[in-house]
């Protein structure tokens, strides 16, 4: 078992080359463009392809083409080139071709700042692209859940013929921590409606046009169904001390380990917390989350953004139930040591202490 | 008896949805014939656009993807970089190409993208309605340039042969028309080589081909083929603009 | 002199009439006894004898309606 000091950036692409991605196609943005420069160095030795879009929509349409052959391939993009690629994330989601899109959070809106955010919660979970669709959603919390995730990623994208995104902030792309190396990956699924040219069988056709009425019902019906096979098979989340928590915290990626840290401060100072993190952003675990509520007395969002993303899909799990605060801000990641003192305050509020 | 003209394999034989005349079908059954000639249709990949062909999917006989609006170069790019042996077509309108795809093409010529764009330049956006579009001809009137295309409100046609040419990248680069026998034996003939280039490895080619659209133009399937000679072709001049090597 | 014998798929005419423009023999017309599925007069050849088999017409359909032959 080998253990290297890497980037998390640099974990995603080992992780990606690890699970036999072919093609990477991107265009530089801070802070996530040591992915780009990371595949650009190993893909030619691999024989695999390396191409710099001349954009985003560009570089999501060769992901297009990419997967329509069958192979793994990947982008890797932040915020405002994430915005470009929506248009490429709907046709991919309905040509229902298997790939990896990492999005590596910088803070917003427009060209905002390159700090660590998650202010692209929404873009990533609701879909920034047009029609009826969702991707599954991945947010890593340490270097080597950005290796462990990405492969993960492939073989969901693989397994339920979907665009898989990895969500993680600017600060885990450049965190350096130990990552054990994972086995390459060597069995793959077969892909009998890849585009390859049609020798020895009939013509394959990649398309999302569906002009008539009850064709397009019969794919937006087909695509429902996939979802719900996802949510019942694909939710993934953590619990910390929950069980006799009056005070819930819930984050994700990076903010879940420091939240981690508060809820052990605060107990310390005997207040009785507890975190739930999300693991898949879509789809949400609102179970895990409508559970703890009929237990708990509140519940908190931790968030690096201002208005709260997240806090509304906790207030969905929640079904009005126990009240939902909220601790988050932009361009700076709270320390265990302020989100204690805040919790405080709202036990102080809710009349938890 | 010999049969000198029939349904090309390449072709699935499903019936058109274009307007009676319009010159797509045309082009359609070149490209398949070139595929049949060349006996590369188990080989061949291609990529459709948004526009008024977006359905020819269902008419190549062959591998095909249906792109989003203007991105079929990147897809194409994508596809052959990954599959180096297998032949690429895009095919493209000039609203796909030369406005909402100009950013696409451009760099995929630049790249020397081993792929052949088939664009297909009939003025307008047919699938639309009729508007205007980068190559309408100035004075021509569409449903967004209702007083005519002036150059001081819209800018000048885009010749796109002429501004791919110069890249380093494009290999072979025409343009023919199908406004008769002679010019559609021609418009073969450059695919075909097109084709050819694009197994030789040497680069980015495009034929571009200047079509009608009877419908649009408000004009009889036969007087669109005059109109196509009288006003497109002078401003469209036919012809080799690259072949690389020669 | 070659003699041409030409088939029509009628069905898929659009009555476009590109193939007559061309016709060096000038002998098609629309067949205004008969209409096809789409609703117009499918092309047909008026006088067969006189078809050289220079498969012009099949050049300019864009419709697939043609064939040649030559004999
Ligand atoms: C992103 C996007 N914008 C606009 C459209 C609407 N649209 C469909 S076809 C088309 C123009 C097609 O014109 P052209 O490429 O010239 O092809 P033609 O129909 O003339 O063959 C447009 C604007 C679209 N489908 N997608
Ligand atoms: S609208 Fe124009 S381009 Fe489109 S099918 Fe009709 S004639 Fe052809
Ligand atoms: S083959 Fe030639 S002569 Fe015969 S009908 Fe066709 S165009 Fe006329
Ligand atoms: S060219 Fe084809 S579609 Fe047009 S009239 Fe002749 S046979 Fe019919």
């Amino acid at each position: 078992m080998q253990r290297v000091l890497m980037k998390g950036n640099e974990a995603i692409a080992e992780g990606a080359i690890r699970a036999g991605c072919k093609g990477f196609f991107g265009y530089p943005i801070t802070p996530s463009s040591e992915i780009a420069e990371y595949m650009a160095r190993k893909m030619p030795a691999l024989g695999g392809v390396f191409v710099q879009a001349e954009s985003e929509l560009a570089a999501i349409n060769m992901v297009y083409g990419g997967a329509a052959t069958g192979s793994r391939v990947m982008t890797a993009s932040s915020g405002p080139g994430i915005s470009l690629k929506q248009e490429g994330i709907s046709f991919l989601a309905e040509g229902e071709l298997p790939c990896l899109i990492v999005d590596i959070c910088r803070g917003g809106p427009g060209l905002g700042g390159i700090q660590p955010s998650q202010a692209d919660y929404f873009q990533a979970t609701r879909g920034g692209g047009h029609g009826d669709y969702h991707i599954i959603v991945l947010a890593p919390s340490s270097a080597q859940e950005m290796m462990d995730f990405t492969m993960l990623g492939f073989e969901l994208a693989d397994k339920h013929r979907s665009p898989v995104m990895i969500m993680a902030e600017g600060t885990l792309g450049n965190l350096i921590e130990p990552v054990v190396l994972r086995d390459a990956v060597t069995e793959f699924v077969d892909k009998p409606w890849a585009i390859t040219g049609c020798r020895g069988r009939q013509p394959n056709i990649v398309n999302t046009l569906h002009m008539p009425v009850e064709l397009l019902q019969t794919r937006n019906q087909h695509l429902t169904k996939k979802y719900e096979a996802i949510r019942s098979e694909e939710i993934r989340s953590e619990e910390f001390m929950t069980e006799d928590a009056d005070l819930i915290l819930v984050a994700y990626g990076i903010m879940a380990r420091i939240a981690r840290k508060a809820v052990i401060n605060a107990r310390q100072l005997g207040l009785k917390t507890g975190l739930i993190r999300p693991i898949t952003l879509w789809p949400y675990p609102y179970e895990t989350l409508g559970r703890a509520a009929r237990h708990c007395k509140a519940m908190v969002s931790v968030e690096i953004s201002t208005v709260g993303q997240m806090i509304e899909d906790i207030r969905l799990a929640a079904e009005g139930k126990v009240p939902v605060h909220y601790i988050g801000e932009i361009g700076r990641t709270p320390n265990p040591e302020e989100i204690t003192q805040q919790l405080l305050a709202i036990a102080e509020r809710e009349g938890l202490r | 008896m010999k049969i000198i003209a029939k349904k090309p394999e390449s072709l699935t034989g499903a019936k058109y949805h274009y307007c009676p005349g319009c010159t797509h079908g045309i082009i359609h059954r070149l490209v398949a014939e070139v595929m049949d000639e060349l006996d590369i249709r188990e080989q061949t990949i291609g990529i459709c656009p948004v526009g008024c062909s977006v359905l020819a999917y269902d008419y190549f006989n062959c591998d095909m993807l249906e792109a989003a609006h203007g991105r079929a170069p990147a897809i194409a790019t994508a596809i052959k970089r990954l599959l180096p042996d297998r032949y690429l077509f895009t095919y493209q309108g000039d609203g796909d190409l030369a406005s909402i795809g100009m950013g696409e093409i451009v760099h995929a010529s630049m790249r020397g993208e081993k792929i052949t764009t088939i664009f297909v330049n009939n003025t307008l956006y047919g699938m639309t309605g009729g508007q205007m579009a980068p190559t309408t001809l100035l004075g021509q009137v569409t449903t967004t340039s209702p007083y005519g295309r002036k150059a001081e409100w819209e800018g000048y046609p885009a010749k796109m042969c002429e501004l791919l040419s110069i890249n380093e990248g494009a290999a072979y680069v025409c343009r023919t028309a199908v406004n008769n026998p002679a010019n559609i034996i021609k418009t073969k003939k450059a695919i075909k080589k097109a084709f050819q280039i694009q197994a030789e490895g040497l680069g980015f080619t495009m034929v571009e081909v200047l079509s009608t659209c009877p419908t649009n133009w408000g004009l009889s399937p036969t007087d669109a083929l005059k109109w196509m000679e009288e006003h497109m072709i002078p401003y469209y001049p036919l012809g080799e603009f690259k072949v690389k090597g020669e | 002199m070659a003699r041409g014998v030409v088939t029509f798929y009628s069905d898929r005419c659009k009555a476009c009439g590109l193939c007559m423009l061309f016709c060096p023999k000038q002998i098609m017309d629309f067949d205004k006894t008969s209409i096809n599925s789409l609703g117009y007069h499918p092309v047909s050849v008026a006088k067969p004898e006189e078809c050289n088999g220079c498969g012009i017409c099949a050049l300019m359909c864009p419709d697939l309606v043609i064939e040649v032959g030559r004999e």
